[in-house]
């Protein structure tokens, strides 16, 4: 057990231990007390959180924009998302005429909750987690079928045709995606030799950017498709779809997929730290734990930051292009670095580094076929459908009044 | 502790109540389901045997794995069939699938 | 009577209850939607048996696969049968009759069986021993050749399924 200021939260945990079980309640009951109160208070500073990513997301996109972002209530305009928040309160619930109420109602709640499941397997410091489990990353996978089957309920329960055909291409995409992703944390499994998160990031003495940037690439293009954001936004494109799935809620409940949205990006970018660039680890973590939080917290931003540039700068892919991107691209690509990493780290297993510079390479020449084939395809010529004209000229059969 | 028992009996009334969805539903995605419903209450009953019967080996562990994989199977082509025959026959009705019929 | 023993029986009680919904339920979406809830349920009783690998592949394949496809099926074939007219045929008190049937026996069967309250082994610290179960799979003298047929088998149900449902090609 270390000292409180080295490990603050697991001291409060004991001390909080000692005082109920002084109130004379069975050690189960404490253990239930204990964990409830873990979750609940992990789920609702997840939930606060997310409050000043909405800020930080709307300032950053601003600047990508060449424009402010909010800057009118409180310094910076910081107190902004709670002036939405207000607002979104005092918002009247619309329930559409014919819609199924449970799947209506249970979507919001299911959508936030998936991602929040995600929080309970990841190692904030070296003592600090929800629950050392050791199936965490099949987790991971399987919070992803749920976020589906919210999106699903949602498009179904709101009886309307864009919030249907919502559901119908986020349901395409984001198993689809599943595919990829799947395989790509398959490579951390084998260069850590378990399933458990904490584990993965005790094993990273080489972040497994360095030894894996392919499945790094390849998990974090597939994530940001499943939090279905741009450019994989299909899923609510506004300008085809109204809304997609999302069409028919109002007030809170608008609200929480919000919220789901933006708490996945930011899950993603925690992920992504967590699996590929050494979690918490970082100088001295090991003997103050508390130095791990610091570290995953930077590591995450630099990632947030990342896929915030990713939103702001690409515009949204076409169906089929994405459905292309996937199948043709990531998932071949996810299966090769598979086995092509299973062959060369498995003799390598006594020689760490030997091993990190052949992975290295493996990947870098898979990087490089992969991407100098897709390029090809890319760069051929497309067909010429028409001769381009300046918009500004007046064509000659357009007869346009001119103004004396 | 829970006594095998119950897992045993949770099971069998699984089994059946999946069972009855089988045998009286007429909608063919609803035998499906009953058809799932039937595969999950073996893997109970062959988890439970596993853990109470064979704990620290895994051959049990195996042999729900194995149903894993042909339920997964089972779904993906009995969906492909209902779409098919939805294709060309325009009824998902069990009892209006009777082409061999004399 | 402990506090698993009382999880146990919530949860198999609103597994049971939702799975007597999937067969009963009259429109065909709802029962695909208390089938989600039967397949959690069974999640939930594969976590009360200590097979954490199990309970999290149940919520994967099932609820992130199976019943989505099974939604989607729903919803490409609603139109035929709306969700008007009995969703049971004609002999469904027969085929009542033979579940109640069934259920009298096995639990008939189970009760005379001299196993029956066996007391669960101890399994070693840390839940089911995943590295074993993954060696039992690959390995030539354990089950490396179920394993290769079950692969080959989901890839004749993929190639399958693909050529049946697909789009009939255009002569």
């Amino acid at each position: 057990m270390l000292p409180w200021y080295q490990d603050p939260v697991n001291f409060i945990a004991a001390w909080l231990r000692t005082v109920l079980s002084g109130w004379g309640l069975a050690p189960g009951a404490v253990d239930f007390i204990l964990t409830f109160l873990g979750a609940g208070i992990t789920a609702l500073l997840g939930m606060l959180w997310v409050i000043f990513l909405i800020w930080y997301e709307r300032k950053l996109i601003g600047r990508i924009q060449d424009r402010f972002g909010p800057n009118r209530v409180g310094p910076w305009g910081i107190f902004q998302p709670f002036a939405d928040m207000l607002k979104i309160f005092v918002k009247e619930y619309i329930t559409p005429a014919g819609a199924d109420r449970v799947p209506y109602n249970l979507a919001p709640i299911l959508s936030v909750a998936s991602v929040l499941l995600i929080w309970a397997v990841i190692p904030f410091t070296m003592t600090i987690m929800g629950v050392n489990l050791n199936v965490g990353l099949l987790l991971i996978i399987a919070s992803g079928g749920l976020s589906v089957l919210a999106v699903l309920l949602a498009g179904w329960g709101s009886n309307n045709k864009f919030a249907m055909l919502g559901g119908f291409r986020a349901v395409a995409q984001l198993i689809s995606y599943e595919v990829p992703m799947v395989v790509s944390l398959l490579i951390p499994v084998i260069l850590s030799g378990s399933l458990g998160v904490n584990d993965i990031v005790k094993a990273q003495n080489i972040p497994f950017l360095v030894t894996a940037p392919v499945a790094a690439l390849i998990f974090f293009i597939s994530s940001v498709a499943e939090s279905g954001r741009s450019p994989f936004d299909l899923v609510e494109a506004e300008s085809e779809l109204v809304a997609g799935f999302n069409t028919e809620y109002s007030g809170l409940k608008f609200g929480m997929f919000y919220v789901a949205e933006f708490l996945h990006a930011f899950t993603i970018s925690l992920l992504f730290s967590t699996l590929f660039l050494g979690g918490w680890r970082g100088p001295f973590a090991e003997q103050y734990p508390l130095l791990g939080f610091l570290y995953l917290g930077i590591k995450t931003f630099v990632v947030y930051f990342v896929v915030i540039l990713f939103r702001g700068s690409l515009p949204r892919f076409r169906i089929d292009q994405m459905m292309d991107l996937n199948w043709k691209l990531l998932t071949p690509m996810a299966l090769v670095s598979l086995i092509i990493t299973a062959l060369v780290a498995q003799p390598l297993v006594s020689l760490p580094w030997v091993q990190a510079a052949a992975l290295f390479a493996a990947n870098a020449a898979i990087l490089i076929i992969f991407m100098g084939w897709a390029g090809r395809k890319v760069s051929r010529k497309r067909p010429i459908v028409g001769r381009p004209r300046p918009l500004a000229v007046p064509h000659p059969d357009d007869h346009m009044p001119v103004e004396p | 502790m829970i006594p095998l028992a119950w897992y045993l009996i949770f099971a069998a009334m699984l089994f059946c109540v999946g069972l009855f969805g089988v045998l009286a539903r007429r909608n063919a995605v609803a035998i499906l389901m009953g058809i799932e419903l039937m595969l999950n209450a073996v893997n109970v009953n062959l988890l439970a045997f596993w853990r109470y019967l064979w704990a620290p080996k895994v051959d049990g562990q195996v042999f729900v794995s194995i149903v894993l994989i042909a339920a997964a199977a089972e779904a993906v082509v009995g969906l492909a069939l209902i779409i098919s025959a939805y294709r060309r026959r325009n009824t998902i009705a069990a009892e209006d699938m009777d082409m061999l019929k004399g | 009577m402990s506090a698993l023993q009382i999880i146990f029986l919530v949860i198999g009680a609103l597994t049971l209850a939702s799975a007597v919904m999937v067969v009963t339920a009259r429109k065909i979406m709802h029962a695909a939607l208390w089938l989600v809830l039967a397949l959690g349920g069974v999640a939930a009783v594969f976590a009360t048996l200590e097979a954490s690998f199990f309970a999290v592949m149940q919520v994967v394949v099932y609820i992130g696969a199976i019943a989505i496809l099974i939604i989607f099926a729903v919803m490409l074939t609603r139109k035929v049968m709306e969700d008007t007219g009995p969703q049971v045929n004609r002999s469904w008190p027969w085929a009542l009759l033979a579940c109640l049937g069934v259920l009298a026996g096995l639990v008939y069967l189970l009760s005379n069986w001299g196993g029956f309250l066996t007391a669960a082994r101890a399994i070693p610290e840390g839940g089911e021993n995943l590295v074993q179960f993954g060696q039992a799979l690959t390995s030539p003298s354990g089950f490396v050749v179920p394993f290769e047929v079950a692969s080959i088998l989901l890839v004749a149900a993929l190639v399958g399924a693909i050529y049946v449902a697909g789009e009939p090609r255009e002569k």
